[in-house]
């Protein structure tokens, strides 16, 4: 037996994204999105191997290590189970750390979880301790990233009504997503161009909800793909790539990291013009305009182009290129989860399993995440057809 | 020749503290509102062994548990720890033993306090009873403490099905953390620096950035920094932000919004720092504005940066630094 054992996505599951689920408690989340991929994949909990689970920072909700009071609820028990921690692109990471455990042929299938519930947590104050000596100036998640968006615009000439347009694009995209958070069903862009100014140049439309969600995964190798009910989504290739939070000569607009990963990620499946030869994206967009400029970094445009796929409809559901079908980060964001959602998303759009934000034709699609100071990236790239190589 | 003494590090505490909120879920709903009521309550496992505290899934099987029972409030201690001094927060504050009992009718222990005279007065197998809290809201902390009891074990679980009027379905959990901060060497004569109001960073011996403010080593080349070098005190806005929103945030309401939060890149830094503009309306500051920072007795740091006058930066001199 010789190279990689290729990796199958089998089962999806996810709750339904919502402001506050105080229905259930933190293993009840999880268990929800768990058993649904479980079924997704008709498997039950003694045909998994191994657990890989995700969130980010335990200040967010306070439970330290919450996979040790996890594992009774995710069926770890007597089985190992990790934990994956990469700040917002965690969910992504935690779905390839469960995919090479399988391609390594260490097991043959695992469960992959990664979840948060925001409204336990308080996100701006678990990123935002107030270390002494230093200077209390913050201005929160999006205070961190209206900057660099600024210096998109400026070093590209994007008229400054593109981050509306995603917003807009994203949040009807939503609709047809039974699962997303946020169902804004009267919305029009003169409502997002209308919407207060928070951190300019960031208005709130174009920013991120606060969600209580879970998402999981069922990832197999190929003689579990043969015993699967349902069309299995094929890993053709993916990447992780981290860089500091601050250095002399980071490019906060499309920082070499994210770069390198989606080189990465395309050579493995053999991609060698992503703009013609993948079919849709699932990108993380936490404020609008990071849309074009992750179009840039992940080499769908060249550099100062991006926005223009955006202004020209390229990205919308019927586009030449889809960004975002489900909803996206705008629409839905479980921070832990965020990620993970991605790639399940992208999984679902290459199965043919997205519903009514299903691309036509969908064959290859793009999953990506990122975190912290745009410092982590993950990504994968799943096709309908299996790998050949 | 003897070294020269290392200067002194700076050290300060840092509290973490929040009030985390809880969603129970239907067991832990029924377990912490019986406690209310003075009711023990557990679950079945699928294999028939009875949990107290209970939990939602099988820890054996995974499957799910909702077959409550109550459980008497007496039990035995299974094992112990003797806790010669109670720090806040701790359920006594006397001098207690940990200890782990199992109620009758229950086949796994719960962690509580022993409110005991001394450790002489614990023992693996004592037989105890709950010490209920005079004021119960459906807490853990409900039962005050276990207290001995001499008694005969008491009989089986008997079935609840868990409702009461009024159930908790929340609890608040406040967490503390106590830590002591200490920036290390090459922040602290960042800061120390700053107290003559001097902006000092450091230059990497292999690729000659200026790293404002310092952290002692370069993060590109992986070497460590030890080159002073005095920079400023006139910067660049490279980019920036106008904040309209008050974060809920104790640390910044002194500052009304609207306001400029900027990346300012000091004469002679290779990378930006972050600053609030004032000194000119919000709405006319902008990328390549000459600033310089504002200083105010009994800060360390500027309080803001404000205009220069100079003229503007062209663009090319500060496109790498964003």
């Amino acid at each position: 037996m010789s190279g990689k054992e290729p990796v199958a996505v089998v089962g999806i599951g996810q709750t339904k994204h919502v402001a506050a689920r105080r229905d259930v408690s933190l293993a009840g989340l999880v268990r929800e999105a768990a058993r649904r991929a479980l079924d997704d994949a008709a498997l039950d909990w003694a045909d998994i191997d191994a657990v890989v689970i995700g969130k980010a920072p335990d200040f967010f909700e306070g439970v330290m290590m919450p996979e040790l009071y996890l594992a009774d609820a995710l069926g770890a028990v007597g089985k190992p189970m990790l934990r994956v921690h990469t700040a917002g692109s965690v969910g992504g990471s935690t779905a390839l750390v469960a995919a090479q455990l399988v391609a390594a042929r260490v097991h043959g299938t695992v469960l992959t979880l990664a979840f948060e519930k925001q409204s336990e947590s308080n996100a701006m104050w678990g990123l935002s301790l107030p270390i002494p000596f230093q200077q209390p100036l913050l201005a929160g998640a999006g205070g961190f990233f209206a900057p660099h968006v600024r210096a998109y615009m400026r070093r590209t000439g994007a008229p400054d009504t593109v981050g509306s347009l995603v917003a807009y694009k994203d949040r009807r995209n939503a609709l047809k997503n039974p699962y997303a958070h946020l169902h804004e069903h009267d919305i029009t862009l003169a409502k997002v161009q209308a919407s207060p100014m928070l951190w300019d140049p960031i208005r709130y439309s174009e920013t991120c909800p606060s969600s209580d969600g879970a998402c999981a995964m069922v990832l197999t190798d190929r003689a579990g793909a043969a015993r699967a009910p349902h069309p299995p989504a094929w890993l053709h290739g993916g990447a992780m790539r981290s860089e500091p939070t601050l250095f002399a000569g980071k490019d906060f607009v499309s920082p070499q990291a994210g770069k390198d990963c989606a080189a990465d990620v395309y050579r493995q499946a053999g991609i060698t013009d992503p703009r013609r030869e993948v079919d849709a994206v699932e990108m993380y967009v936490p404020f609008s305009w990071y849309e074009p400029m992750w179009l840039e970094n992940l080499g769908f445009a060249d550099e100062g182009e991006g926005w223009k796929l955006t202004e020209s409809g390229v990205t919308e559901l019927d586009g030449d290129l889809p960004v975002n079908p489900s909803g996206g980060v705008l629409s839905t964001n479980p921070i832990g989860a965020s990620g993970m959602i991605r790639f399940a998303e992208a999984a679902l759009q290459v199965r043919g399993q997205a519903g009514e934000h299903q691309v036509e034709g969908a064959r290859r699609a793009l999953g990506h995440a990122y975190g912290g100071g745009a410092q982590f990236f993950s990504m994968w790239l799943v096709g309908a057809e299996p790998p050949t190589t | 020749m003897s070294p020269a003494p290392a200067p002194q590090a700076l050290s300060a505490p840092l509290v973490v503290e929040f009030p985390f909120t809880r969603s129970l879920g239907p067991v832990q709903s029924a377990f912490l509102t019986g406690l209310r009521e003075r009711t023990v309550l557990g679950v079945r496992t699928e294999r028939g062994q009875v949990l107290v505290p209970p939990v939602e899934y099988d820890p054996e099987t995974a499957g799910e548990l909702r077959d409550l029972v109550q459980v008497a409030e007496t039990g035995t201690v299974t094992t112990w720890a003797w806790n010669p001094e109670p720090r806040r927060g701790q359920p006594l504050a006397t001098p207690f033993a940990w200890v782990l009992v199992r109620f009758d009718g229950a086949d796994t222990a719960l962690l509580h306090a022993l409110d005991a005279p001394g450790p002489d007065a614990v023992r693996t197998g004592l037989r105890v009873r709950v010490r209920w809290a005079a004021e119960r809201t459906g807490a853990i902390t409900d039962i005050a403490c276990f207290e001995p009891h001499d008694s005969a074990p008491d009989t089986g679980p008997t079935t609840h099905d868990g409702r009461f009027d009024d159930p908790v379905s929340g609890i608040v959990a406040p967490a503390r953390l106590d830590y002591t901060y200490t920036p290390g060497r090459a922040q602290s004569d960042h800061l120390t620096a700053l107290t003559d109001r001097r902006i000092v960073g450091e230059r990497c011996p292999s690729c000659h950035k200026v790293y404002v403010p310092p952290r002692g080593a370069c993060p590109t080349c992986g070497v460590a920094t030890t080159d002073h070098v005095e920079v400023g005190p006139r910067g660049t806005v490279t980019t920036f932000c106008i904040v309209n929103i008050k974060a809920k945030n104790a640390m910044n309401d002194a500052i009304e919004v609207p306001y400029v939060y900027a990346h300012i890149a000091l004469d002679g830094a290779d990378l930006a720092l972050h600053g609030r503009i004032g000194g000119i309306p919000y709405d006319q500051v902008r990328m390549g504005l000459r600033v310089e920072p504002v200083w105010t007795d009994g800060a360390r740091h500027p309080d803001h940066y404000r205009p220069t006058g100079e003229p503007d930066a062209d663009y090319d001199t500060y496109k790498e630094l964003l």
